[in-house]
């Protein structure tokens, strides 16, 4: 069947059988930020927004997306470089692959909790798992990038690693 | 692998039920279950478009639609002004936000999924569920009806005065449990009255109720004694996460702190 | 001594680091943090076949008939293999260095199955859909066979796994297939039986540790096409390109010219990906039709048919004086290699010579092992590789003899550690010539509070913390074996290509290995380019594995720079007309010190292409005869509920040892993420078998690895030594980091509630049960 939807601020088509999952789907658009880590909803890797909410897409049936509004990293590229480079400077990114919906889940916590304490934080991303890192390093990597924020919100000179 | 036929995003609640008579139909939750098994699916029923996805609270029900997510009762403020923080730690360990974006409440109580914390934890409190054909029944005896072709609209909470409690065991934190246990107590027919309700022994969650009048200022002992009676009345499994006999130790502890919490909260 | 004479000069100094020691950035981590297609799966071409693997439900089996008729018939398959179609050569899968102490027990497809998801027909077909269809319909008759489950009865069983006449090992290891024997040896030192029997105490306990798995997040996969040439390029998510083309070339039986590898960017390996898990199958599907064809493993194949770590047994037998001194320490290793041999008779021998050198003192050591086949999933390398189950037994005994001493395990430590320039016999006889152990369990202690918490602290509200130690060693590279090799040259404008076959695999190689070109080449990291690896053009790495490549082509780096400093200076001198001897190169310009007159790095880039005789590259290669290893202390404190027996990690404090540090952030987080890896073995992770071989933990909602709750707070320190062997006296970092969280956290287990768990993981109700008796 054909499913017209909002991909990144832009209609598309795409052609799904009834059991395609969105992950496929938005692969086979371009979107190649989007991985699969588990195929079972247990890693997070596959977090993108379904009208604005952290979703995985590896069980979110294509059909049913059917007008409605979806966001990749893709999407969101210039605020997933801002905060990608507080992750590189940690050298939190490593392999790399877990990062696109950890740092999709990041950007929709900052929309939704206002300056999450660590608890807060940890949960919120409990969904996302790594194995390189040990967490610790993304953990700073958003506190150093929340620090910035407040610092330019409140003028004075941000961290200048803004890429 | 699951595969499907075809989707069909419902109209109405009379269709929906329709295409659901037939034998190799299902209707679709959040996907989070399905998805894993092997079923050949026929028919999928996406109920999204028929406004399941509210909770309502009245004078004397907090009402909650089928498609409403997990997150949602985490986040709900109707429920948690009744009942505390304990609904949404019965959910906050699901995995993680997102599973919680999208696993609905409908799905994890129609399943009857031995795990399920949402069935646990509802299980003990005066619950209903609204079905379609079937009317309004309660909860502790949907749990025990096989599945059928019914389908499952809304959960019904009633507002009373009891206090609940949650609590469970798990390996890592966003694990399935080795063992959940809820606890509720409150005044039913002028009697002090205490519901048990222990999920994840591995088997579903099933609930005991007792009249028992336990002082506030009861002592530990006491306490102890009863919940090592309650505890008892439950049967325990063993499967990869624990043996039936660490489980029924463990609801033997939750149900203790549950209770000591309740008993002194009314201090 | 053979390092110092190949080492260059200038490392000798210590001197003021512009780049090196430097926390940069990873070079390619903008693309990575903006999702871009830069892994295997993203850079398939979309008209790939679709591979997959049928896999056995009998844990041994022979397969008597195979009808693929109706398969075959389903729309859109290509074709269907089955071990008929494949040569009769076995191989190993390990990838090590030729001749791999590995035996050659595969075939691509066996008529024997060896465990419940081993491989017996390949299918491929234009969608996921039909080959899935494809595979439902393929009919196989089995003569199931009773399988060895367990290990500690695999030697001499009359049940065979590996039966077959070809079966061959090409190193003396003391494998024998008739007795189920991967791998067997002893070594030792002094005479153990008499100084145990002098012994005022001898600790003697069993210890186990489970399989576990890498779970990396991008799982194994590969694709293939053959190219204008005729030969089979494969692209692959993997450790050692160099190996693949290797074991590819025997698995098919090809020429090796035939074939060629690359290495994109990769989602972590761990040790995963240095055995060829995935590569055969789209390998002999591209090889037999000519199509392009990939394989993506799924997670549950990543968890039932990969190269998880080696379950092992340990008997530890350690002795020690009154006081305290560790006078002789006596393992043996009985080690699972399941149903094939890869990385089997290697991975042991870590069980002993990394744990026993850690004590200094001991007069005499015996190591014995056994490694068994068994009719489990194949073992394989993971971070540590052995190392990490030896240092959990050994350093839980010393655990033990401190409770049984009276005495506090960090002192008992104190006074037994290896020290700088101790010969440490169980580790091969080498010299411990960078060594600040000692620094580091100083400083682990004093960042947990070591004084004030030990051994534990009542809560009052039903939980104790207890704090516990380990100490961990490993080593830089397989010594007198281990190659690697690096190509820099000089371009237009005189930026630098460098070429490297390590491969990163999210752990930062590319970026490391460009700073010490920058430093050693007087530059900017801007001014050298560094990509992937490609076996057809990068020069030679046995790949990354063995925490070789800091040290290995690290030194490799720093050896090519200074062969291509020299070649610039008499380029320089060339072109300004004067002797190289009256030259100097600071990075920028090459500068005649008698005029003062110069050019720039850029023109003599620009002058070399054209009407030139000779390129402007150099190209060296390192291997080293020794390993020197990295030391490192660990201090866990956790929470444990008296009731429950649920232990809750609280704060972990590490202080490493990695010699100089290369890059500070890179190093952090590999150590914490490693720490992590370790808490998961420690207490969560285990892959477990039903009584017929059948796998559970197939999915990550039944392995379970840490999330972020699971971790508590990991702090990471370096205390460094300066390893003269190495690239500014580096050392390695990547595996060390495993090792200490088992048998600190068993430590701080016991010193919590008393309970002494040896059997990994340490869950709840174990130690529920151990409060019980």
């Amino acid at each position: 069947m054909e499913i017209q939807f909002i991909l990144n601020q832009k209609q598309v088509t795409a052609e799904a059988g009834a059991d395609t999952i969105l992950l496929d789907v938005l692969r086979g658009l371009g979107c190649k930020s989007v991985k699969c880590g588990c195929e079972t909803t247990n890693c997070g890797l596959c977090t993108v927004w379904i009208d604005g909410k952290s979703r995985l897409s590896c069980s979110v049936l294509a059909a049913s997306i059917a007008g409605h509004e979806v966001t990749t990293l893709e999407g969101v590229e210039k605020e997933a470089a801002e905060f990608g480079a507080f992750l590189a400077g940690e050298g939190a990114e490593q392999c790399g692959f877990c990062s696109p919906g950890f740092i999709m889940n990041v950007l929709a916590m900052f929309r939704e909790l206002d300056n999450p304490g660590i608890d807060h934080i940890k949960e919120y991303l409990a969904g996302n798992l790594c194995r390189c890192t040990g967490y610790m390093g993304q953990l700073r990597a958003i506190q150093k990038y929340m620090q910035a924020k407040a610092e330019k919100r409140d003028g004075k000179s941000g961290r200048e690693a803004y890429v | 692998m699951l595969t499907i036929s075809n989707y069909v995003k419902a109209k109405t609640l009379e269709e929906a039920y329709e295409l659901n008579q037939a034998r190799s139909s299902r209707v679709m939750g959040g996907m989070m279950w399905m998805r894993l098994g092997n079923a050949r699916v026929k028919t999928v029923i996406d109920l999204s478009g028929l406004g399941l996805d509210q909770i309502e609270e009245s004078d004397n029900v907090i009402k909650i639609g089928a498609m409403c997510t997990l997150r949602q009762i985490e986040e709900c403020e109707a429920l948690k002004e009744m009942y505390g923080d304990g609904i949404a730690e019965s959910v906050r360990h699901i995995v993680g936000v997102q599973f919680r974006n999208q696993a609905t409440v409908g799905g994890s109580i129609y399943g009857r999924f031995g795990f399920s914390d949402v069935l646990t934890a509802f299980l003990a409190l005066d619950t209903f569920v609204e079905l379609y054909d079937g009317g309004t029944i309660r909860l502790s005896e949907f749990v025990n009806r096989k599945p059928d072709k019914d389908i499952l609209l809304s959960v019904i909470v009633r507002k009373s005065k009891r206090k609940f409690r949650y609590e469970s065991i798990r390996q890592t934190k966003t694990d399935f449990p080795v063992i959940a246990c809820s606890v509720v107590t409150g005044m039913v027919h002028g009697k002090e009255t205490w519901y048990f309700s222990v999920g994840a022994r591995p088997m579903k969650a099933a609930l005991l109720e007792k009249q028992w009048e336990i002082p506030s200022d009861a002592s530990e002992e006491t306490i102890a004694e009863y919940a090592r009676q309650a505890a008892s009345e439950f049967t325990y499994g063993t499967n990869m996460r624990g043996s039936a006999e660490y489980r029924r130790h463990l609801a033997e502890v939750l149900i203790r702190r549950e209770m000591s919490s309740i008993l002194a909260e009314g201090r | 001594m053979a390092a110092e004479k190949n080492r260059p000069a200038r490392t000798v100094v210590r001197g003021k680091l512009r780049i090196v020691n430097q926390p940069v950035s990873k070079v390619d981590a903008h693309a990575l943090v903006t999702g871009k297609a830069v892994y295997t799966n993203d850079l398939a071409p979309a008209d790939c076949l679709v591979v997959k693997v049928l896999r056995s439900p009998y844990a041994h089996a022979l397969i008597k008939d195979i009808n693929t008729a109706r398969a075959e018939a389903v729309p859109g398959i290509e074709c269907i293999l089955t071990y008929k179609d494949c040569p009769d050569k076995r191989f190993t899968m390990a990838g090590q260095t030729y001749p791999e102490p590995s035996p050659y027990d595969r075939l691509i497809l066996d008529q024997r199955v060896r465990f419940v998801g081993d491989a017996a027909a390949i299918i491929a077909g234009t969608s996921e859909e039909a080959v899935k269809k494809a595979m439902k319909l393929i009919k196989i008759k089995y003569e199931v066979l009773e399988p060895v489950l367990d290990f500690r009865t695999a030697k001499d069983n009359p049940i065979l796994v590996h039966p077959e006449e070809n079966w061959k090992s090409l190193c003396p290891v003391g494998a024998d297939n008739r007795r189920n024997l991967c791998a067997h040896e002893v070594s030792e030192s002094g005479d153990i039986e008499d100084v145990l029997a002098s012994c005022d105490y001898v600790i003697d306990r069993v210890y186990h540790t489970k399989a576990n798995q890498q779970a990396m997040m991008e799982t194994f996969r590969t694709y293939t096409y053959l190219d204008t040439y005729g030969r089979l390029n494969v692209v692959s998510s993997t450790q050692v390109p160099f190996h693949i083309r290797r074991i590819l070339a025997n698995a098919l039986d090809i020429p090796k010219y035939k074939v060629r590898v690359v290495k994109p960017r990769i989602g972590g390996g761990f040790g995963a990906k240095q055995t060829s898990v995935s590569e055969v199958y789209p390998a002999i599907v591209t090889w037999k039709t000519g199509k392009p064809a990939k394989i993506i493993y799924t997670r549950e194949e990543s968890l039932i048919a990969s190269s998880p770590r080696h379950e092992m047994e340990m008997h530890v037998r350690l002795g020690a004086d009154k006081e305290g001194n560790i006078r002789g320490i006596d393992l043996y290793t009985l080690s699972n290699t399941g149903a094939f041999g890869e990385h089997g008779p290697t991975t042991v021998g870590l069980s002993g010579h990394k744990s026993i050198p850690l004590y200094g003192k001991a007069e005499a050591f015996r190591f014995t092992y056994d490694v068994v086949y068994t009719n489990v999933m194949s073992a394989g390398a993971y971070r540590g590789y052995g190392a990490t189950q030896g240092i959990f037994a050994v350093e839980s005994a010393v655990n033990e003899l401190a409770q049984v001493l009276g005495m506090d395990p960090t002192i008992l430590r104190e006074k037994n550690m290896v020290r700088e320039g101790q010969v440490m016999p169980a580790y091969y006889g080498e010299t411990a010539q960078s060594c600040a152990l000692d620094r580091c369990l100083e400083r682990a202690k004093e960042m947990i509070g070591w004084d004030e918490k030990y051994p534990c602290r009542d809560m009052g509200n039903g939980k104790v913390r207890g704090v516990g130690v380990a100490m961990a060693m490993q080593g830089s590279g397989i010594s007198g074996v281990d190659t690697g090799s690096v190509a820099i040259k000089v371009n237009d404008d005189g930026f630098y290509s460098l070429m490297i076959g390590a491969t990163d695999m999210g752990t930062g190689c590319d970026t490391i290995l460009s700073q010490m070109a920058a430093e050693c080449l007087d530059c900017e990291l801007e001014d050298i380019i560094v990509s992937g690896v490609d076996t057809d053009t990068s020069p030679y790495d046995c790949g990354s594995y063995a925490s070789s490549t800091t040290y290995v082509t690290g030194m490799a780096v720093v050896k090519t720079c200074e062969t291509l400093r020299e070649k610039i200076c008499e380029r320089g001198a060339e072109y300004l007309g004067c002797s190289p001897a009256d030259v100097e190169f600071d990075g920028k310009k090459v500068t005649n010190l008698k005029t003062g007159e110069s050019i720039s790095r850029k023109e003599i880039g620009n002058r070399v292409m054209c009407s030139s005789n000779e390129p402007l590259s150099a190209n060296e290669a390192f291997s080293s005869p020794t390993s020197p290893p990295p030391f490192m202390a660990g201090i866990a404190e956790v929470e444990i509920d008296k009731e429950t027996g649920v232990v809750e990690m609280i704060d972990y404090a590490a202080v490493v040892d990695c010699g100089t540090v290369v890059n500070p952030n890179l190093a952090r987080v590999q150590t914490e993420g490693g720490i992590a890896q370790g808490i998961g073995m420690a207490l969560y992770e285990d892959i477990v078998y039903n009584a017929k071989g059948k796998n559970y933990s197939n999915s990550f909602m039944q392995y379970k690895i840490p999330s972020r709750l699971d971790v508590g707070n990991i702090r990471v320190e370096f205390e460094s030594s300066y390893e003269p062997t190495g690239p500014f006296g580096a050392k390695s970092i990547g595996e060390i980091v495993i090792n200490t969280p088992s048998p600190a956290i068993s430590n701080a287990i016991q010193n919590a509630v008393g309970v002494i768990i040896r059997e990994l993981p340490m869950t709840a109700e174990k130690v529920y049960r151990g409060m019980q008796e």
